[in-house]
């Protein structure tokens, strides 16, 4: 019998960062203190009424024509009735018939043995619509089940947010995270949204079924709670995994809504879907037609900026690594990499140490790219001063720090003065730690003479300790040679 | 402060014009309306606000119009104006004039329910942009009136506060669903009311109490801050005394507001200036479809006076099809029911009003509402949920939207051949309280008015003469209707003006021997 076949569709919800809500003039800001950007209209009072916020459907349209979808020249909103505590109006407006976007394209770089290969996932639509609240359960758990009682905050209440519908493309987990990694990097490139998933800017649901390959689809399950690209791919993973030992074992896949459990690494239930929710859909009444003309179009065309793809293969082209090209464009370094480079840096260089030591600072100290003060000019100046031997990579390292440290208050040459960091020049003096290094470890010497060229490593750390860092490896390296004789 | 009685039985213009030229004070005018209030409305006229009292506690003459008085506030509104006069400011034709608004649109700070026990409690926390625009233009609010619950009905009857009573007999209904503000106006309570018209709720009114009352073009009111029944039907409008006034409260009210996406953005006709044209040459259309309609023989034999009395005035009268007409009527009472399940959804209990506590937040949403909503009321959502439903709605909601084109059509192409449409505004004169226990021929006083609604075109009730029931009802007041293209609220008012130079209606009841039970 042939193997299983994994088929999962994805709905990515991404929330636009506009100042202001979709449907009246709150601001969106995240975490602010519970109900303080409220109003009539977001907190659903009677006779309130939406009026559509024209940047949103700007940064819909431009996210659409990103996708390479068609927009449509004329779409309304429906109103989706369902009752929800966090749901002011106890409808969400939402469009159903005629989404503002449709039949997109995300082509996607997926890893597959050691290769990079690109995957086709076509996009059915997206559509605008807007957030809901959120259920607040004061008690011991902070869930709903055992709360003493519930509250409500309704600052989320009507953020603009674009839903993404993939079509079931998709046939791996890797495909999917990468699917999603590619959507955070192109909505940041647009700017329409910061697409961070542990704020709930960008979430992402996962219908996946099994079959035998060629045969029809099976049945799905919706998978939810999927809190970063990680489980996202371990739940596609668990969930085709599930599916396929109930089938093997004889059993049947029930259609339904789970929930992916990121401690214990599994999905469960959630609620069945035997009877569909009736969301008695229907146009709203409160909002008249949006009307894209041709010339709109091209207009907010004519916006786009370079996008991810053609971003990477731009670098790549320049001689980055993909795997750094792509570190670069999700940590969204592009533009300090383009500056670093007008500012005289090769790109490999500069993108070394983007996608290298400067991600790594970041991620460490938990400082934003925006707020670290880093700019073309500082990269530009470290690449040189390496080049050109003014310092050792080691110092280079220390001096990056030191840039990061005061965010940028002080640039590499004055950070490397500041604290005394210059390369050893003096080979009489290296020549002399050298000898030292090699009489202390006979071992070591013994064992590069036999022909193992590891052990060199060693001697070179050695000789590294020994001057604090400010050797150059590769001058040691060679008079390390010339003493031993190897 | 010493108030003349007489002034509540001046019409808004003069009244507006007496307060311009310092002949009386603004706050002189508000005084004999409290007055009249406190006298027969039966609110205890006491305090900041004044309560109208319990349906049970109020005397058999006690209009029962107003719900609450917000007599401080309008005390200071007519002060300002004073002051604004004093300080020589130029002042609007209806500064310092008393208004009385229906309680389905918001005044900040005044409780506002809709004539439901699920609002009782809420006190908006922003005003209507009618409510603004009323504030603007110097004219006092004296409080918020009656009205079948969340404006579904067409006698007031449906109110969770009691009915209200006519002041052309007190058994009598005013009409619905704005019936408390129709009759404040005809019972000298004040010279102008709002009230809000989705199928009928201020024309039908305004027919049963001798007044007109105006449906503007769908888009030329601000539907910001009026509690929606079903959005793409409401609109609010004036009634008045006589065509002048309601022209005027038209003008105030009617424009572009940027907080209502349905808001029409040009600017509004001129219905003022238009008032003094006559009908010379014009082309009136009378409507077969609804000229038959099951009118009452008394209603019909005072419309084809009036029919006539057009003609003499030199408009020529010819009789036009709306071949879809006779469809208005179910296909009102689906689109309508549909959109309200909607609307009214967001009354759980959660936010604000009533809320009945329960274990879960479900049950506490259904408790609440099957205790806040009145029968009518729940009536209609669920008439409504049922069209919206997967597998009824291509046969219910979607169908009535079709018909509800078709209507569109219907007047579009007969707009064509007349500049105006007429018909009698409601097939019989007012009921009397409790005479109309099933539900489907509460809903056949519509079936003239709905047209227009669905087509979204401008249609004005003008009072014609009086009937009797043909039960012994005595003078009764009854209403014609005139129907204009989008956008031509002026060619409504013009006629009606016309309509009424011929007539010579007068709108005191007793004038007609009427305001007395029989």
């Amino acid at each position: 019998m042939s193997a299983w076949e994994t088929v999962v569709g994805l709905e990515v919800h991404v929330e636009l960062s506009t100042a202001t809500k979709m449907w009246c003039g709150c601001p969106t800001t995240f975490g602010d203190a519970p109900n303080t950007n409220v109003c009539p209209v977001c907190s659903g009072q009677p006779g309130a009424l939406p009026v559509p916020n024209a940047r949103a459907v700007h940064d819909a349209t431009l996210l659409g024509l990103a996708l390479g979808g068609t927009i449509a020249p004329r779409c309304r909103f429906h109103r989706k009735n369902y009752f929800y505590p966090d749901l002011a109006k106890n409808y969400q407006i939402s469009q159903y018939d005629v989404p503002l976007v449709s039949d997109g394209v995300l082509e996607v770089e997926v890893e597959r043995d050691g290769e990079l290969v690109l995957e086709t996932v076509r996009i059915e639509r997206l559509h605008m619509e807007e957030d809901t609240g959120k259920s607040l359960h004061l008690g011991a758990t902070g869930r709903l089940h055992g709360a003493d009682r519930s509250a409500i905050d309704y600052n989320r209440s009507g953020v603009p947010l674009l839903e993404i519908v993939s079509r079931p493309d998709v046939r791996d987990p890797e495909t999917a995270q990468a699917y999603l990694r590619e959507l955070q990097a192109i909505v940041r490139t647009l700017g329409v949204s910061d697409a961070r998933m542990e704020e709930g800017s960008i979430r992402c649901d996962a219908n996946v079924s099994v079959r035998r390959p060629g045969e029809p689809l099976g049945t799905r399950c919706e998978i939810k709670n999927l809190n970063s690209v990680r489980s996202l791919g371990r739940a596609i993973a668990h969930e085709a995994a599930r599916q396929i030992a109930v089938l093997e074992d004889g059993g049947s896949i029930v259609m339904e809504t789970r929930h992916w459990d990121e401690d214990a690494g599994v999905t469960r239930t959630l609620r069945r879907k035997e009877t569909v929710t009736d969301y008695r859909y229907f146009p709203d009444p409160d909002l008249v037609e949006v009307t894209t003309s041709p010339r709109r179009v091209a207009e907010v065309r004519a916006e786009l900026p370079e996008l991810p793809a053609a971003a990477r293969a731009r670098l790549v082209a320049a001689g980055v690594p993909r795997a750094q090209a792509a570190t670069v464009l999700g940590g969204g370094m592009l533009a300090l990499l383009d500056a670093a480079v007008a500012a005289g840096a090769p790109a490999p260089a500069a993108a070394n140490w983007l996608a290298g030591e400067v991600t790594g600072w970041l991620a460490a100290e938990g400082v934003a790219l925006a707020d670290a003060g880093l700019t073309g000019t500082h990269v530009a100046e470290l690449v040189a001063m390496v080049e050109e031997g003014a310092v050792s990579a080691t110092q280079a390292k220390q001096v990056l720090a030191g840039v990061l440290e005061d965010r940028g208050a002080a640039g590499p040459r004055a950070v490397a003065e500041a604290r005394g960091l210059s390369q050893l020049r003096d080979e009489g003096e290296l020549a002399r730690v050298v000898a030292e290094v090699v009489a202390a470890n006979p071992d070591a010497v013994a064992a590069v003479r036999d022909g193992n060229d590891r052990a060199i490593g060693a001697l070179v750390g050695q000789v590294m300790r020994a001057t604090g860092g400010s050797a150059d490896p590769r001058r040691t390296n060679e008079l390390l040679r010339a003493a031993i004789g190897s | 402060m010493s108030a003349d009685p007489a002034l509540t039985r001046l019409g808004a213009a003069a009244l507006g014009a007496a307060v311009g030229a310092g002949e009386v004070t603004a706050r002189e005018v508000l005084e004999a309306h409290l007055d009249a209030i406190a006298a027969r409305d039966g609110v205890v006229a006491d305090g900041d606000v004044w309560h109208a009292r319990d349906a049970a506690d109020l005397g058999p003459d006690d209009l029962h119009a107003f719900l609450v008085v917000t007599a401080a506030r309008a005390r200071d509104a007519a002060d300002a104006v004073d002051r604004r006069r004093a300080a020589g400011e130029a002042l609007g034709p209806l500064a310092g004039v008393p208004l009385a608004l229906k309680d389905v649109l918001t005044m900040r700070g005044a409780p506002t329910t809709c004539g439901s026990r699920m609002l009782e409690g809420w006190v908006p926390p922003y005003d209507a942009t009618v409510t603004e625009r009323l504030a603007a233009a110097g004219i006092v609010v004296l409080g918020k009136t009656n009205m079948d619950e969340f404006a579904m009905g067409s006698s007031t009857e449906n109110s969770a506060y009691g009915p209200t009573r006519n002041p052309w007999d007190p058994d009598r209904v005013p009409g619905g669903s704005s019936g408390g503000s129709a009759a404040a106006v005809a019972g000298c309570l004040a010279p102008l009311g709002v009230g809000t018209d989705t199928g009928g709720s201020i024309r039908q009114p305004a027919a049963f109490t001798g007044l007109v009352g105006g449906k503007p073009t769908y888009g030329a009111v601000s539907r910001y801050g009026l509690v929606a029944f079903a959005s793409s039907l409401d609109q609010a409008g004036p009634f008045a005394r006589d065509v002048t006034d309601a022209a005027l409260l038209h003008a105030v009210m009617a424009g572009p507001d940027p907080r209502d996406a349905t808001s029409d953005p040009t600017d509004p006709a001129d219905v003022v200036a238009a008032l003094g044209r006559g009908v010379e040459g014009l082309r009136v259309g009378v409507v077969e479809e609804l000229e038959e309609a099951g009118c009452e023989p008394g209603v019909r034999a005072v419309f084809l006076a009036a029919v006539a009395a057009l003609e003499a005035a030199g408009a020529t009268v010819e009789r036009v099809s709306l071949p879809h007409a006779g469809y208005g009527l179910p296909a009102y009472y689906l689109v309508a029911p549909a959109e309200a399940s909607s609307n009214l959804a967001r009354f759980d209990g959660v936010r604000y009003g009533r809320r009945v506590d329960a274990a879960t937040a479900e049950a506490m949403n259904a408790a609440t509402r099957g205790e806040g909503f009145g029968p009518e009321v729940r009536r209609r959502i669920m008439i409504g949920t049922h069209a919206l439903s997967s597998g009824y709605v291509d046969a219910y909601y979607l169908q009535a939207a079709r018909v509800r084109t078709l209507i569109a059509r219907d007047f579009a192409t007969a707009f064509d051949r007349v500049d105006v449409l007429i018909s009698p505004t409601a097939p019989g004169v007012a009921f009397r309280i409790g005479a109309v226990a099933d539900p489907l021929a509460m809903y056949r006083n519509d079936v003239a008015t709905v047209p227009a609604s669905l087509a979204g075109v401008p249609a004005v009730s003008v009072p014609i003469g009086t009937a009797d029931d043909g039960a012994g009802s005595g003078p009764l007041p009854v209403g014609l209707q005139i129907m204009a293209p989008l956008r031509a609220d002026d060619r409504c008012y013009r006629v009606a003006r016309a309509v009424e130079a011929v007539v010579g209606f007068d709108p005191d009841p007793a004038a007609h021997g009427a305001g007395v039970r029989r």
